[in-house]
């Protein structure tokens, strides 16, 4: 063997994923804490589950094993509080679409702005990566 | 025996299947995005452009797999694919009808080549599968062609290298080119460019690393495919992760490609879009008549 395989650092990998500004990478860490909350959502796949989870949303959420903290977020519609449960976008996807609004509306939410402001942001070119790269060295 | 005769990435993101669905392709919004598609979907219906059988690389959005099942790369080898419910009812288009017998085939070849697939024999696909075949074949009533679907993990964290998806497709060329029957192969690529869909900093798009991406896959496809994960969320946004999926088309393609027509927007919903024809060396297959179109 003249090749040694040239291995990944978990550790400094990992780490370099918290270091994006504004930005939560679904890691297997979030992927834990947000088991249920991203459970729940899939479940909204179903007709039948949309139509009863819209009639009564706390005795729907209920049948979670979800944290006070999520149920709350889910229920305010708070996408950067429901990532910050685990929450993954695509997950979540399912809760606003069961609400008929769009991914744009969506990502909007969590950006601090009105979606007049973001729609456009987004027409003039999108928000631009400058300062926007790493935390730690302010690129 | 079977043949790949070119390589097309496509967005896939689901507001453009809205689109089509409110009728609203031709305003003033969305009239440039399926303008830019035009030359594609004429491309595409030329007597010998139109594939026998799309091998589509995509990812599935929490759809056919929930927090349960996370395969890194999986092979669809069912007869049929039914369109997902996503949480606002299934897309209305026509099944995707799978090949079996190529899609074993490759799964078969994969793993002896050190692939370790997940074979589905029942699936159903999402808008990452369905929205660049509206793109590109319209409404029709039935697909044009077969349809293999790829999904590929860039959910839940680590996916794949891009070295490890280049690879792959160079090991899927390998394998469409020793199956048996004669058939025509493309290989989609699907999602991108850049795009963030969460937190403060959604919105993100970068026009120099796009371009930069669309060259490098065109030239240097080697060097590209060395880029680290970290590269693509600094640059190109969270969900920009999507791109290393173009490496598993272009790894498909072999050393040297043509590229026959590159279209190029922002912004489309939260995203920038890009969309390519390439061809492999020694096809011969003439380009559309309009070669770019890049809005930005
Ligand atoms: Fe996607």
């Amino acid at each position: 063997m003249t090749d040694k395989k040239q291995r990944i650092d978990i550790h400094a990998y990992l780490a370099e994923m918290e270091d994006i500004p504004g930005t939560r990478v679904f890691t297997a860490q979030r992927a834990r804490k947000g088991y249920w909350l991203n459970q729940f959502a899939m479940s909204l796949m179903k007709e039948e589950n949309r139509n009863r989870f819209l009639a009564d949303e706390k005795a729907y959420l209920d049948e979670w094993d979800l944290t006070d903290a999520a149920k709350k977020a889910v229920l305010a519609r708070d996408y950067n509080a429901m990532i910050d449960e685990g929450g993954n976008i695509y997950f979540l996807s399912k809760l606003f679409s069961t609400d008929k609004k769009s991914f744009q509306f969506a990502a909007g939410s969590m950006t601090g702005m009105t979606q007049e402001e973001y729609a456009e942001m987004m027409l003039k070119g999108g928000r631009s990566p400058e300062g926007q790269r790493s935390i730690k060295e302010g690129r | 025996m079977a043949r790949i005769t070119a390589g097309i990435t496509s967005s896939h993101i689901p507001a453009l299947g809205a689109a089509i669905q409110t009728g609203t392709s031709n305003n003033d919004y969305w009239g440039p995005v399926f303008k830019g598609y035009e030359p594609i979907r004429e491309w595409v219906k030329e007597p010998g452009n139109t594939p026998d059988v799309v091998i589509l690389v995509y990812n599935d959005h929490a759809s056919a797999f929930d927090m349960n099942i996370i395969p890194t790369f999986a092979i669809g080898c069912a007869e049929v694919f039914k369109p997902a419910d996503e949480g606002w009812g299934p897309r209305p288009v026509p099944d995707v009808i799978g090949h079996p017998d190529l899609a074993w085939h490759i799964a078969q070849s994969l793993i002896l080549d050190e692939f370790d697939m997940t074979i589905m024999n029942q699936m159903d696909v999402d808008h990452g599968c369905t929205v660049p075949l509206s793109m590109i074949f319209g409404e029709p009533e039935v697909w044009p062609c077969k349809v293999i679907p790829l999904p590929v993990n860039v959910v839940t964290y680590p996916p794949p290298s891009g070295n490890r998806c280049f690879r792959l497709g160079e090991s899927i060329r390998a394998a469409v080119e020793s199956f048996p029957e004669d058939l025509d192969v493309q290989v989609w690529g699907t999602g991108g460019m850049s795009h963030q869909l969460q937190g403060p900093r959604a919105g993100l798009i970068n026009k120099d690393f796009d371009l930069n991406f669309i060259e490098q896959l065109i030239k240097d496809p080697e060097t590209l495919s060395k880029m680290p994960h970290i590269e693509y969320l600094r640059e190109a946004g969270s969900e920009g992760i999507e791109l290393v999926m173009w490496l598993i088309m272009r790894g498909a393609l072999g050393d040297k490609v043509e590229e026959l027509y590159r279209f190029y927007h922002i912004p489309a919903s939260n995203t920038a879009l890009g969309a390519l024809i390439l061809q492999p060396e020694g096809i011969g297959a003439k380009p559309p008549k309009v070669r770019e179109q890049v809005n930005a």
